[in-house]
């Protein structure tokens, strides 16, 4: 077990490593969500909208880097990388593990920019419940990259099939959330549709959370959607792994 | 070239791999010996990268078994890939990543402590002549430097056993001569085993002690290059006269073949027949005016096993 362990480190840092050596590369890959911010939350109607929006920017951040990271492995089943990697003694769940953990270093870093680049517009930061948040969407991104990095296995040598894929779930998933208008006022059907996105039960969470509203049943929802997402990610990253050639 | 088993690093029986309908190893029952140098030719789709990818680990094969460096490939994959080093037909390095950090990484995957790969990785830049590039992005490097930074990748460890799958492929003369001298030089310094693939005649030819020759996912032959030449084609020897009735008479006492004024013959060994036919014609008062003797290639052996030729393949 403890090898396992060892194995992981070695592709979580191997993973890392471009990241440390470019830091920047994390801002180009959030470009989009800040886009957003800077011309969406204006139109927000007045009230704490920022409070509001801002939660959810960060999940929508953590989306859009998380499920575009299989492009990677993608790119290095193509290049020969992922190949040499296979010849090696690691294991197989390493592989993906040790991929998928190093989504939250990203994701931690995305979410300290866009708090940053908040708070002189009144952003209100409570620290705890922002811990505890970005703990939550450590599970949920963690997920969401070994679910893409599943999608990039199962589109070995037909990239078209990852974009279109990754491409098609991107919005409803999003949209459905509730991260750009609050879905409450929308019909019955879509109101479904939100409830069985577990991304919806993470936005609420992180929501209250960083609004300082800890000890919560959505809080607890949000744990359980995140960690479901988690577990669902690499149970299924890890099988797609030990098969891969 | 046989000793005993245990000194095999590689004994496969029957090994097979079927993929749906299409058999692309069908039934390789061979054996390497420690410290070979062995070249898997054959024309593209022959078999030879399936056949290294069951030896690798990489896939399982349908039928058959193989033993590589002593351990089972199915059963003990593990084993298998800590002793094997394996450089593929692709570019090892990740692309965004800059080439000492891979190195360190590699010897990491293979269990060397941080201190250990990085003296390691520092080691191989050196004698791979990487040391200017080493710490730029993978992505910027030329084709020739991917290619030592993948042969560097695959030696990290320090194997016992080698496979190249194609590993001059798309390198220009110059690069593909250095690569072939590292190869070479690997086996000389180290006695590492070696098993590449090649659909290089020359390169085949040149460098390699022992040829299998793979078509349709069999061996159709497996000897030194100078023997399947000899055992397969032989040498012709074109004689060349003043007269065809002088040739005429040569065709006779030689059993040769006359094309107008010229005979040609066919001999194991060429340089070494001539002078005896030429004393023999002599005696037998026929002046030779012209000789000439062209050596087998490994291309010639080819078509006389299968009727194709690989240069048609290599286009």
């Amino acid at each position: 077990m403890s090898s396992l362990v060892t194995d992981t480190r070695v592709v979580f840092s191997r993973e890392l490593r471009p990241v440390l050596r470019s830091p920047f590369s994390i801002v180009f890959s959030m470009v989009q969500p800040l886009f957003f911010l800077a011309l969406f939350a204006p139109l927000l109607p007045e009230g704490s909208s920022l409070q509001w929006f801002v939660p959810g920017i960060i999940v929508m951040s953590c989306l859009f880097g998380s499920s575009m990271t299989g492009s990677n492995l993608l790119y290095e089943i193509q290049t020969g990388s992922h190949e040499r990697m296979l010849v090696t003694p690691l294991r197989r769940p390493a592989l993906l593990i040790g991929r998928a953990l190093k989504e939250i270093v990203p994701m931690i870093a995305q979410a300290a920019v866009i708090v940053l680049a908040c708070l002189p517009f009144g952003f209100r930061l409570h620290l705890t419940g922002a811990v505890l948040g970005l703990l939550i969407l450590a599970g949920f991104c963690v997920g969401l990259g070994a679910l893409s990095y599943t999608l990039a296995l199962a589109s070995k040598n037909q990239e078209w099939l990852f974009w279109t894929v990754q491409q098609t779930l991107l919005f409803p998933l999003l949209l459905l959330a509730g991260v750009l208008l609050p879905i409450d006022n929308g019909p019955g059907w879509l109101r479904l549709l939100s409830q069985i996105n577990p991304m919806t039960y993470v936005v609420n969470a992180e929501r209250a959370l960083f609004d300082g509203d800890i000890w919560s049943r959505t809080t607890v929802y949000g744990l359980i959607a995140a960690a479901g997402v988690g577990l669902l990610g690499l149970f299924v990253g890890v099988r797609a792994m030990q098969r891969s050639d | 070239m046989k000793t005993s088993v245990e000194a095999m690093m590689i004994a496969t029986r029957e090994l097979t791999k079927r993929f749906k309908s299409v058999t692309a190893v069908d039934g390789i029952t061979l054996e390497v010996a420690d410290g070979e140098l062995v070249a898997l030719l054959g024309p593209n789709g022959a078999g030879k990268s399936t056949t290294l990818r069951m030896l690798t680990t990489l896939i399982p094969p349908t039928g058959g078994s193989a033993e590589v460096a002593g351990f089972d490939v199915v059963a003990k994959q593990r084993e298998v890939r800590r002793r094997i080093g394996y450089i593929g037909q692709g570019n090892g390095a990740g692309h965004s990543q800059r080439g000492r950090d891979e190195l360190i990484s590699q010897g990491r995957a293979y269990g060397l402590p941080v201190r250990q790969a990085r003296a390691r990785a520092g080691e191989l830049i050196e004698s791979l002549g990487l040391g200017e590039v080493a710490d730029r992005t993978v992505s910027s490097l030329s084709g020739g430097q991917r290619r030592r930074l993948d042969i560097a990748m695959g030696l990290i460890h320090a194997p016992e056993l080698l496979f190249l799958d194609e590993p001059s492929t798309g390198l220009d003369p110059q690069n593909r001569a250095n690569l072939q001298e590292h190869i070479v030089g690997l086996r000389r310094e180290h006695g590492t085993t070696i098993v590449l693939t090649t659909h290089y005649l020359e390169e085949a030819d040149s460098i390699a002690e022992r040829v299998i020759v793979i078509d349709h996912g069999r061996i159709i032959a497996d000897d030194t290059p100078q023997r399947l030449k000899a055992k397969h084609v032989g040498d012709r020897v074109f004689l060349g006269f003043g007269s065809e009735a002088d040739a005429t008479t040569a065709a006779g006492l030689l059993n040769g073949v006359r094309e107008g004024d010229r005979v040609q013959v066919s001999a194991d060994d060429g340089p070494r027949m001539v002078p005896g036919a030429i004393e023999e014609l002599r005696t037998a008062g026929v002046a030779v005016h012209s000789v000439e003797v062209t050596r087998p290639t490994l291309d010639d052996v080819f078509l006389t096993l299968t009727g194709r030729s690989l240069r048609n393949e290599e286009a």
